[in-house]
Formats: structure tokens, sequence, C-alpha cells
């Protein structure tokens, strides 16, 4: 059924141009309104693939050096201190630089998979049925997933934490199957997704609770999965739940 | 004349522009879509950069500043007059459908050079204000003041050009099964 909210207001939300208080309310529709939430979601991912197929063209040197050497009033290096850099100095530059470089493109790729993974997190909660197989029991909920995603994972017995196991659903992220569960903690939702651990895709660094929009965000990997923990609740709460899971794994 | 220096110092120039330039070289291209008129554009917005720097307020934003300069340089030439001379937004979007769900799953299995190549097709209105919202990461605002256009028209503009966008996709992954 096509909402009649208007879709300017749902374009600025999903581009992160509302207030506050506007932005919540448009969040209260799209947990009401399965049409609006498909449509954002779309929108949303629509908007990663231009940025990411945006940064296409790269400069030749040749241009790079005659607009620096022309607008750079730094003095620019003599022969005499080319000299000095000697072979073992420009190593050592190079393997700053090359570090640097690592370091910020595992940054980018990183905050990339977070937006992606709180996207998913949204999407589910926001569908008409978040989970595909509602159970709270881990030993309905495991086989379940037999079949439909390459890997098996272990799920830990959450009996006796304040964590409920709500049900899971089979979820893709950058083309690859993986699990999605949901677990509940007071009023909150939490997702915790399951992939196969893809360092060129993930990244290969494990991540402590860190904040991501208005969630937080925990990821590590283990025995060859890739763990993420996706919720809006405070970090410590991110990190009972990713104990249960570390020690079950 | 003296021009008295203190207020905008050379170095501020070359700090505020030199960062720029793999930036506006990528979106010169995207405008020109050949290199040697990417690097003349590039070239030519820094020496007019430079020239009008005194006139660039400080506090203000520079990278909205720049970008129009490389913009309104793109305008002039023969190429960019064919590009925007007599396009009509509403026309180019009125054949695009909105029926989200039903494209969902097809938009999804779009990869890169599909986008790239539904990009390179756009024309120039829609296919700049993508790279300045998406790529370039302005804002509303900051994309108005590198247009020169009220937010209004940045917002309409933006949903046509990825509806537009959109129906590109869509065609080609049409094709595409057909194809096989």
């Amino acid at each position: 059924m096509a909402c009649d909210s208007p879709p300017e207001r749902l374009d600025a939300y999903v581009d992160d141009e509302l207030s506050a208080a506007e932005a919540s309310s448009v969040r209260d529709h799209l947990r009401n309104c399965p049409s609006c939430a498909a449509d954002a979601l779309s929108q949303i991912r629509l908007r990663r693939k231009v940025a990411d197929a945006g940064v296409r063209y790269q400069p030749a040197s040749e241009l790079r050096n005659k607009i620096v050497g022309r607008y750079s009033t730094r003095a620019r290096p003599r022969h005499l201190q080319w000299a000095i850099l000697t072979v073992p100095a420009l190593v050592v530059l190079l393997v700053i630089l090359s570090a640097n470089f690592f370091v910020a493109r595992e940054k980018m790729r990183q905050q990339r998979v977070l937006g992606e993974v709180a996207d998913l997190h949204i999407a589910a909660l926001a569908s008409a049925s978040p989970v595909d197989v509602l159970s709270t029991d881990q030993h309905t909920v495991k086989p379940w997933f037999e079949g439909k995603i390459p890997f098996t994972f272990n799920l830990p017995d959450v009996q006796g934490s304040d964590f409920t196991l709500r049900g899971g659903r089979v979820s893709y992220l950058a083309q690859s199957p993986g699990a999605q569960l949901i677990y509940q903690l007071r009023k909150h939702s939490l997702s915790v997704f399951i992939f196969q651990d893809r360092a060129e895709q993930y990244g290969t660094t494990a991540l402590e609770p860190v904040e991501f929009q208005t969630f937080h965000v925990e990821s590590w990997n283990q025995h060859g999965l890739r763990y993420f923990i996706v919720g809006d609740v405070n970090a410590n709460d991110i990190q009972s739940l990713s104990k249960l899971f570390r020690d079950a794994g | 004349m003296e021009v008295p220096d203190q207020r905008l110092p050379a170095a501020t120039f070359e700090n505020l522009a030199l960062p720029l330039f793999d930036q506006l070289y990528n979106f010169a291209h995207w405008l020109t879509q050949d290199r040697a008129e990417a690097e003349d554009l590039v070239q030519e917005t820094y020496a007019k950069a430079l020239r009008g720097f005194a006139t660039f307020q400080p506090g203000t934003n520079f990278r909205a500043w720049i970008f129009r300069i490389l913009r309104n340089s793109f305008l002039t030439t023969r190429a960019g007059l064919k590009a925007t001379v007599g396009f009509d937004e509403e026309q180019h979007t009125d054949a695009a459908t909105h029926n989200v769900s039903a494209e969902e799953n097809l938009i999804e299995q779009s990869n890169h050079e599909m986008v790239q190549q539904a990009l390179e097709r756009l024309p120039v209105p829609f296919r700049e204000i993508l790279l300045f919202y998406e790529v370039e990461e302005m804002s509303y605002q900051e994309t108005a003041n590198t247009l020169g256009v009220p937010i209004g028209t940045v917002m309409s503009r933006l949903s046509r050009a990825r509806k537009a966008l959109r129906a590109d996709l869509l065609k080609q992954l049409k094709e595409g099964r057909h194809g096989m």
C-alpha cells in the first residue's frame, strides 16, 4: 500500500538533513510503514553506490606536480636536500606514508561496513516481519539456518542473562549471506550479524564498541567468522552480549 | 599599489586549495569525460581561484567557492553550454516511475560499473548534483551555494537526479537479462 507521507521528508531523512526531532518522528513512522521503510533503505543503498562509483578519476602525476609546483610556497627541495635524503630515510618515509594510507583506507572501509550493518539492523526492525524464524530457543533458531547460509555458528545460551532471543533471519552484506539474530534487552533490540570473514570487505581489525550514528557497534572475528553487534544501547550492554557470543564461539 | 597581505597570506590559498586537488580533478573529469579537457579545466580553476582569492571571504566555505569556479569555467566551454542550455529537468524524469519495492531487488544487483555508466549518461545538471551531494558529501546548503540555487531547487533536482539514475540502472539490468 502506498503511503501518503510526503516523499521530500523521507528524502531529507535519508540525506540526514532533518533536525533531531523531525528525524525521530520519521523514524517512528518508518517503524510502522513497511513501504516507506523499504523506500528509505533503497535510497540509502543507492546513495552508497553512487558515493562509491563517483570516486573514479585519478589525476596524472604530471598534473599534480605542475599544480603543486605552481601553487605551493614551501621551499622546494634543492638537489642538496635530496642528497641528504638517503635511501634508508626514503624507505622510512615510504613505510610511514603507506601505513597512514592503510590506516585511512581501513577506517573508511570500516565506516562503510558499519553504516551498512546499521542499515540492515534498522531495515529489519522497520520491516513488517523482523524475523523469519521466531523463537526464543537457540536450539530452534540455529538449525533453521542450515542450508540457508554457507557456514555454521554457535549460539550462546542467554538464559539467566538480561538478553532474550527473539529470532533470526538471513541477511546479506556485500552480496554474501549470513545470519542475523535479534535479541531484546529491556525495551531495546539488538542485532547480531554473523558472516564469513572477508578481510578485503570488512577490514581486519576488531572493533571495541564504537558509537555510530545513534547506535553502538562492536565487531570481531572468530574462527573465520566476522561478528557485528549493533543496537541502540550503551557500550557495556553490547559488550555483555559479545562476551556471551565469544564464549560460545 | 600595495596590497596588505596579512589578512590572506599566500600560504592560506595553498593550504585551502591544494588538498582539494584530487577531488577537483575527479569532478572535472566527470564533467568533461575527457582527460585532457579535465586537466585544462583544473589548471584554469586554480589560476582563476588564485586571481580571485582576494574576493574570497575567510570563514566562508572555500570548497563551495572553488568548486563553483570550476563549474562555471566548464559551463562557459562549448561542451558545457551544450550540456546545459535547453535542459529540461522535468522532461528527463517524467518517465521514471517510483515503485520502489518492485525495483529494489533489481537495483541491489547493480554493480560499480553499471552505476558509473549510469552516472556518465546522466545529463550534466543531474550528474553534478549527485557528485556534489554524494561524493563530495556536501550538505543541501553547501550544494545550494556551489550551484547558486535555492535549497528547494537542490532538493527537487537531487530527487529527480536519483530517479533518473534509478531508471537508467533498471534499464541496464533489464537489458542485461534479455541479453543472457
